[in-house]
């Protein structure tokens, strides 16, 4: 034994010139978390402990399914129902009893995101989702972390390297700098609605692991600022330089306070989905029975007399909510739209089971379409 | 003058084909004026693109043989 680990496990990898005796040092005293332990998790997972990273962390809330076995390759039938950060711990710890495995049963979340990441040196985004990919960038930009990111779909993955300053030019770049804006969920694709081919997570997965690895000895060329895709139908492989965007930067909240109040879910899921036009709300009027509420200030006109509602202005609408009747759907109205929208983020925020709408063009609208 | 049209992921769908090539375009504005036209679908996608590799952020001229990729991001995990 050598410091804390064995150099016959290591033997292949020691030999080469660019890793040796130093590199497996720096290995065993790095310190990598990996988001998801999913289908990009599970091979990247893997070939950090093979190769004898010191302290790896899992984070994941989920539980292991039967449609998963098919590219998660780290469980087995007798793991279905168990939760994924375990079980992967398990097999990992099996893999290699030398290295530090620990699991967080868990969905990151702006609360426990900075406090799980800042014990870490590097982050692997392994999640299948927007809101937390954009969770994860902010995050790592605000603790100055480097983050593989790594995602696919169908027969094509993404992997890239962000907040890693590039050696020379001193720039680096994040997420936002790719993708600014996420996607209309209504045109957002998931591996759950049109399906990935299952070795494309183990090919990107892997790539991420690779990256991690080249960046923890400091060897080779690190694809910071840039992004890899592949397509393994046409067997192409493009690489894409990126450069920073301020206004995409902008966007990143700028401390902690910020971020922990910045609503990721709301953010990836934009409110127009939430929003009704006063020819439907018409409808609904006359369809259904409905709970409808003014956040409008006290003094505000005009006054309504069109339909019952109740009166809780936007200012009190945070301890007001609570006397909200959840039994109808919802509709909140202001004067022109835009403080029913806020509202709207309060309230399916505190209650997402809820089906709740805000008035486009609020009352202004209204009136308008009611001559 | 011709330049070189590259999709990925879902943009393929839309396009129908991952190149393509098309002509008489100057820059990225003209080419994203083209492109709703040819294809309307593309307007409700967000997607960003790069000229010869490179992202950008902001209207970019093209010259001839230039390669523009339409690059969708993907969430899956």
């Amino acid at each position: 034994m050598d410091n804390n680990y064995s150099n016959s496990r290591y033997q292949k990898q020691m030999l080469l010139k660019e890793f040796g005796k130093e590199g497996q040092h720096k290995l065993s005293l790095a310190k990598v978390l990996v988001i998801g332990a999913g289908g990009l998790g599970c091979p990247a997972l893997l070939y950090l402990a093979a190769a004898g990273v010191g302290t790896i962390g899992i984070v994941d809330f989920d539980l292991v399914e039967i449609s998963n076995l098919q590219r998660q390759v780290l469980y087995t039938v007798a793991d279905i129902g168990k939760p994924k950060a375990e079980t992967a711990a398990q097999k990992l710890k099996a893999i290699n009893p030398e290295i530090q495995i620990v699991f967080y049963n868990k969905q990151i979340s702006n609360e426990n995101a900075l406090e799980l990441i800042t014990g870490y040196d590097l982050v692997i985004d392994g999640a299948d989702n927007y809101p937390t990919r954009y969770l994860v960038n902010d995050a790592c930009v605000l603790l100055n972390k480097p983050l593989v990111y790594g995602a696919v779909l169908r027969f094509e993955g993404q992997v890239g390297v962000f907040n890693l300053a590039d050696p020379i030019s001193k720039i680096k770049t994040n997420y936002r700098d790719l993708f600014p804006n996420p996607p209309d969920p209504a045109y957002n694709f998931s591996c759950n609605d049109i399906g990935v081919i299952g070795v494309l997570p183990g090919i990107i997965g892997t790539m991420q692991a690779t990256e991690a690895i080249k960046i923890i000895l400091g060897i080779g060329k690190v694809l910071h600022n840039g992004m890899i895709t592949y397509n393994a139908l046409e067997n192409s492989f493009y690489q894409f330089d990126i450069s920073p965007n301020e206004e995409a930067f902008m966007a990143i909240p700028k401390d902690t306070p910020a971020f922990l109040t910045f609503n990721y879910e709301w953010y990836c899921n934009p409110m127009h989905n939430f929003e009704i036009t006063v020819e439907f709300f018409k409808n609904l009027l006359s369809t259904e029975q409905l709970t409808i509420v003014d956040v409008r200030e006290h003094h505000e006109f005009p006054i309504v007399d069109d339909f019952i509602f109740k009166k809780i202005p936007l200012s009190e609408f945070e301890t007001g909510i609570f006397s909200i009747s959840r039994e109808n759907k919802i509709v909140l109205f202001c004067h022109s739209g835009k403080r029913s929208l806020k509202a709207m983020e309060i309230f399916r925020s505190k209650f997402p089971e809820v089906e709740a709408y805000s008035l486009q063009g609020g009352m202004l609208a209204w009136e308008k379409y009611k001559k | 003058m011709e330049i070189n049209l590259l999709s990925f992921g879902q943009i393929v769908d839309i396009t129908g084909k991952p190149a393509l090539k098309l002509s008489g375009i100057d820059n990225t504005d003209d080419l994203s004026k083209k492109l709703i036209e040819l294809f309307p679908l593309l307007k409700s996608i967000k997607f960003s693109v790069a000229v010869n590799k490179q992202v950008i952020q902001k209207n970019t001229l093209l010259n001839q043989n230039d390669t523009v990729a339409l690059l969708p991001p993907f969430s899956g995990g």
